[in-house]
Parts: structure tokens; sequence; C-alpha cells
């Protein structure tokens, strides 16, 4: 059902000056640490797989050092690979040439950056059309073309402005905008809303899963925030030191951490507002009890199942088709923290 | 012990008579250079000496109200200041008035075009600069020569491959003015912001997209102040260039020095300053015009 967009294959990136050198090092499973102390190269990512479906919001997640930047850099290959491939539509971005790979970012990839990497001797309008002067296209059809992506990302009205004039969020607008407006399929975003108050955060969240569902684009999103990433990804991948340590759906990354780093990622959330019914019902028929949607949240599902005579609930699709039944115990078992095994060996760091 | 008193009391330097015969050997091979390629370098400037030539007599030539009207409207496009606009004229209006009009038109004409030359040869050096490290590496040393050897010595073989003339003078002056203004391209460059740079990359810009569309606009308020200065500089040089038959004034000012004329040499002097704070003011708040886009409320 859902088709890949971008594949990741074996990726590799060995930071210094003789990677190469370094790779069979890695192959053979030498440590960052160790790596970075032996024999003096950095270990920017080891051996990613990861797929990225289309049309979908995919977050990379990870703490600061991670290899996050490095990764999504990759896809439009403002960083060169050691070793691996990036296939996107069945072509191979790191094996394209230059005019190949010129075409690939004017027209197929484009990019929005955490400190905004806005143009600040040109005006907001200016900024916003930049991609397409970049294809071409002369300035003034260029502004008019992008002119509705400036209205779409709420700046009408500051055309002429410098982005030095505006705020943090209005800044990151421009950087949206200007992403938006070469109609590219595929929209990087590295830790785009990072960089700004946790109240403009939800705003800039809630303008681009707006814009998703009109736009579908395959956007991967750059984020080291669980809430943001919890709030608008369809699937995350965790990255500790260069590599892949899980990924999946949301909801079953929180109730199955794959170790104690992604354990120490999820215990802070607030597990009622965010696990839907749908994760932890016992699937098949129904039993006698309230109907519930699968995707409500155990906090509102508490509400209903405490005051029902069976405290139980029916767990039933949008469509109104029963899929599964939950109980309270069930509920009140998501609600509270799993306890994962401290097992010495999977202890990180 | 009497020859090792000897041998740490003096130098044990090169014989007097290798010495000269060193001297004189490398003497000789410039002699013969010059003498090879003095007449080709000679039609090589050819050129500008006719530039300049043609610039000098039409400063001259123009009647003074009508240069007067030009530096007020340069004064006043450069800094949209009226307080600059009315010095820039009382200025002009004192040094005709105390006779030294023909003088500050020779010297306009040879600063103009030092500048020229040295803005259209220093700020590709300085691009070149910016995109090469092994190009910083070798000019960078061949710049803090120029700037810090004495401008008499340079004087010298430039002296005697061109003789005395107008383009000599030239050449020494744009030897000793150019600097800045290499320095502050590459410098102005290698400081434009990493993000702006990547954000060019990741649309796919080209290079000459991203020269021209982000370094060289970012850097220009650098660029600016590199120019600012090699005019300054050229200006300074002004009294060493007239020793080599510059006309303009210098000439007064060292004929002050060799006569003692107390009077002569001021005002020729001051009417260098006030050309210089001239130039000063209206380029920097030119430059200064340039980034107003940076004076808006600042965020991080
Ligand atoms: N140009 C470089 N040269 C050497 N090492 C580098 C370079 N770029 C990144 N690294 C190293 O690679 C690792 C991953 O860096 P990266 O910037 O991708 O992390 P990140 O997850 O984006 O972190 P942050 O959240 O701080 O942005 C780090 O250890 C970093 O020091
Ligand atoms: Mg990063």
């Amino acid at each position: 059902m859902t088709d890949i967009k971008i594949k990741i294959e074996s990726l590799y990136k060995i930071f210094g000056n003789k990677p190469a050198s370094v790779l069979q090092h890695v192959h053979d499973g030498m440590s960052k640490a160790d790596l970075l102390e032996k024999h003096g190269h950095v270990l920017g990512l080891k051996d990613i797989n990861v797929d990225i479906p289309a049309r979908g919001i995919s977050v990379i997640m990870g703490l600061s050092g991670s290899g996050k930047s490095t990764l999504i850099r990759h896809i439009n290959r403002l960083i060169e690979p050691t070793a691996g491939k990036v296939i996107i539509d069945d072509q191979d971005v790191l094996a394209m040439n230059k005019k190949q790979l010129g075409d690939f970012r004017r027209h197929k990839a484009s990019m929005v950056f955490q400190k905004f990497g806005l143009h600040v001797h040109k005006t907001v309008a200016e900024n916003v059309a930049y991609g397409l002067v970049i294809q071409g296209i002369a300035l003034k059809e260029a502004k008019k073309q992008s002119q509705k992506w400036l209205d779409r990302v709420g700046l009408a009205g500051f055309e002429e402005h410098y982005p030095s004039q505006l705020s943090g969020g209005m800044q990151q607008r421009v950087g949206l905008a200007r992403a938006l407006a070469t109609d590219a399929e595929i929209l990087l975003m590295d830790e785009a809303f990072s960089a700004l108050d946790p109240l403009i955060r939800t705003d800039m969240q809630d303008v681009l899963l707006d814009l998703q569902t009109e736009l579908h684009k395959t956007i991967v999103f750059i984020t080291h925030d669980l809430d943001e990433a919890l709030r608008i990804g369809d699937n995350i991948a965790i990255l500790r030191d260069g590599a892949v340590i899980q990924q999946g759906e949301p909801q079953n990354i929180i109730i199955n951490p794959a170790d104690d780093y992604i354990f120490d990622f999820v215990k802070d959330i607030n597990r009622g507002r965010v696990l839907q019914v749908k994760t932890l019902m016992s699937t098949g028929t129904g039993i006698s009890g309230p109907d519930i949607v699968e995707k409500t949240v155990l906090e509102d599902a508490l509400q209903v199942i405490a005051n029902a005579d069976t405290k139980a609930a029916n767990i039933v699709d949008e469509g109104g088709n029963t899929v599964g039944s939950i109980t309270l115990e069930q509920v009140v078992k998501g609600l509270a923290r799993p306890d994962v095994e401290t097992n010495p060996e999977s202890r990180y760091r | 012990m009497s020859s090792l008193t000897e041998f740490l009391t003096t130098f044990p330097a090169m014989g007097r008579r290798d010495l000269s015969e060193l001297k004189k050997a490398i003497d000789g091979g410039f002699r013969t250079f010059s003498r090879e390629f003095g007449e080709s370098l000679e039609n090589f400037f050819y050129p500008l000496l006719k530039f300049l030539v043609w610039l000098e007599k039409l400063l001259l030539a123009t009647p003074w109200p009508i240069i007067i009207l030009i530096v007020a409207a340069l004064a006043w496009f450069g800094s949209r200041s009226i307080k600059i606009v009315i010095g820039s004229v009382l200025s002009f209006l004192a040094i005709g008035y105390f006779g030294m009009w023909k003088d500050t038109m020779s010297t306009l004409a040879i600063i103009s075009v030092s500048t020229i030359v040295c803005i259209s040869v220093g700020i590709p050096l300085g691009i070149l600069m910016a995109r090469s490290d092994r190009a910083q590496a070798i000019v960078t040393p061949i710049l803090d020569i120029m700037q810090t050897i004495p401008a008499f010595v340079y004087l010298i073989p430039v002296v005697m491959l061109l003789g005395i003339g107008k383009v000599p003078g030239l050449i020494a002056v744009c030897i000793y003015a150019i600097p800045p203004v290499v320095r502050l391209t590459n410098l102005g460059i290698r400081l434009v912001e990493k993000e702006a740079l990547e954000a060019a990359d990741a649309f796919g810009a080209n290079y000459r997209q991203r020269l021209f569309g982000v370094q060289i606009p970012l850097a220009l308020p650098n660029i600016f102040a590199g120019i600012n200065q090699t005019i300054m500089m050229a200006l300074a040089m002004v009294v060493i260039a007239s020793m080599i038959g510059v006309a303009g004034l210098g000439v007064p000012v060292l004929r002050s020095i060799s006569n003692q004329y107390l009077a002569l040499g001021m005002m020729n002097g001051l009417a260098i300053v006030a050309l210089a704070i001239i130039f000063d003011r209206v380029s920097q708040s030119y430059g200064e015009r340039l980034q107003r886009h940076r004076h808006g409320v600042q965020h991080d």
C-alpha cells in the first residue's frame, strides 16, 4: 500500500582525512569512540538502511551529535558519502553527475533549515522566489509564481520586508514558502522548528500538517523532540551514534522501546495523550459496551470506559465497523510506564 | 684566543669584493631584463596612459562650476547627506580660491584611474583567494610585502623598467594601494554565513549563481570598506608618486620641502586631506546604506 520514495541502503559516512582507509574497521564493528581515538576519524553514519514512504512525514530522531543532519544532507547530497546508496525513484542520487544533481536539487527536493538559511540581503518576496530564480525563471515572473506560497504561509503584506525585520517564526515561514515554491516532491526539514518558541513551534507544526493534507509531499523531518515527532510523524527512525536503532510506527516504538536509549526518550511522554486505543486493544470480535473510535487516545477512552457498566468498550474504525475491544485494565496498563529489563549489556554508554 | 675574539666581534660577512660583484650581477641582470622588456611593458600600459591623460585633460577642460556641480551630485548620490554635500562644495571652492585647482584635478585623475585599476585587479584576486586556500597561502605573503616594504624601494625597479612618468607613478600607487581591497574581498567572501551558502547549494545554484547571487552581495560591505581604504592609501601616495613625475598636489609639496615654503606645503597638504575626507565620508556612508537590510530588529 505504501510505495517507497527514498531508499537509503548501507550508507556510511566517516569524517576525516582518509575515510576509505578506515571503513574496514567500521565494517568490523569498531565503535565511534575507538575510531576517533585510534584513527582520528569521526564516524558520522554507520550502515543506515531506511525506507522512506512516499506522501508521508518520516521523522528522524536522535540526540545531538547522533548524525541526523549528516543523514538528511545525504538525501540531496550536500554531504558526499563514504559508501552506500540513496535511491530516489529508481535513481541513485550518489551516482548522479553534476548536471543531474543540479536538476535534482532544483526540481525534485527542497530544504528547510534550522537556522533558516535566508538571504538577508534579499526581501521576503525575493527569498521565496529564490528556488525559481535558480531554475532560470526571471525574478519578476518567479515572484508572481511564488506569491501564492507566500500568502499560504501567512506572509501576505510582508513581501518587501527584509528577513531581519521579521520574528523567528515569520522567518521560518519564509524558509518554508521558499521550499514549497519549487513544487518539489520531497521536502527535507532539518530541525526546522527547533529554534522557535514552543507556542510558535506548535503553530508551525499546524501550518505544516495543514499543508500536508493538501500537498501530500514526501517529507523527511528531523527533530530531537519526541512530542514533535509524535505529533507530526507517520513513522519514526531513531539514530544513536550514527546508527538507526529502531524504526517504525510511533505507537509501536512507545510500547516496545528497543533499548534503554529509546526508553529514555519515551519514558517522560504523557502516554494518556499519545497512545491510541487501537495500539492496546484485543483484536477480533467486540464486546458489549460503548463504542470508541480506534484513534481515540487513552485519556479520552478512560473517561468512557470508567463510566461503562462493563468497564470495557468496543473499538470501531472510522467506518463504524468493530475491530476489537479494550478493558479498563488494558487501559490502565497502557498508562503505566513499562519496565525495560535493565540488562547491563543493553545499557548504553 | 685572539682569533676567537675576532670571530665573536666581527660578523663573518661576505667579502666586500664578492658582495659588490653580487650586487653588480643583480643590477646588470635587471638592466638587461628592462632593456629587453621595458618597451613591451610600456606598450602594454599605453592604453592606461592614454586613459589617464584623457581624464586629466577632461577634468582640466571642464569649466569649474560644472566640476563643482558634479562633485555635489556624486556626494549626494553616495551619502544622501546634505552636510557632506555642503562640506565637499566648500572644500572645492577653497581649493580653487587658493590656486590649487589644476593640481587637484591632476590628483583626482590619477586617484580615479588607480582606484579603477585596483578594483578591477583586486576584486577578482580576492575572489580567487576566497575560493582556494592555496591561492590565499600564496597571495597573502605577497600582500604583506607590498604593505610593509618602503615605497622608495619598489620605486627603483619600477623606474628602471619604465623610466620617469605617469605610468610608473600609477603602478607605484597601485602597488601601495591594492592590498586592502584584495584582503577585504577575500575576507568578506570567507565570512559569508555557511547557512546562506548551504541554502544556495540545496536549491541547486551553480558556481556563478552562488558567487554573484550570494557571496558577493553579502560580502559587499567588506569589499566596500576595502575600496575605501584603497582610495585613502592612493591619496597617501600622491606625494611620493610626484617624485617620479606624476603631476598633482604632490609636486608643490615636494617643492616646499626642498625650499622650506611652509605656507605652500601646508595648503597643498590640507587639500590632500580635504580630498581624503570627502572620499572617505561619501564612500563610507554609501557602504552603510548598502547594508540597510541588516539594521532591522535582530533575532537569532
Ligand atoms: N564536517 C565534519 N567534520 C567532522 N565531523 C563532523 C562533521 N560534520 C559532522 N561531524 C560529526 O558527525 C557527528 C554527527 O553530526 P550531525 O551534525 O549530523 O549531528 P546531529 O544529530 O545533526 O546533531 P544536532 O542535533 O546537534 O544538530 C557528530 O559527531 C559530529 O561531530
Ligand atoms: Mg543537526
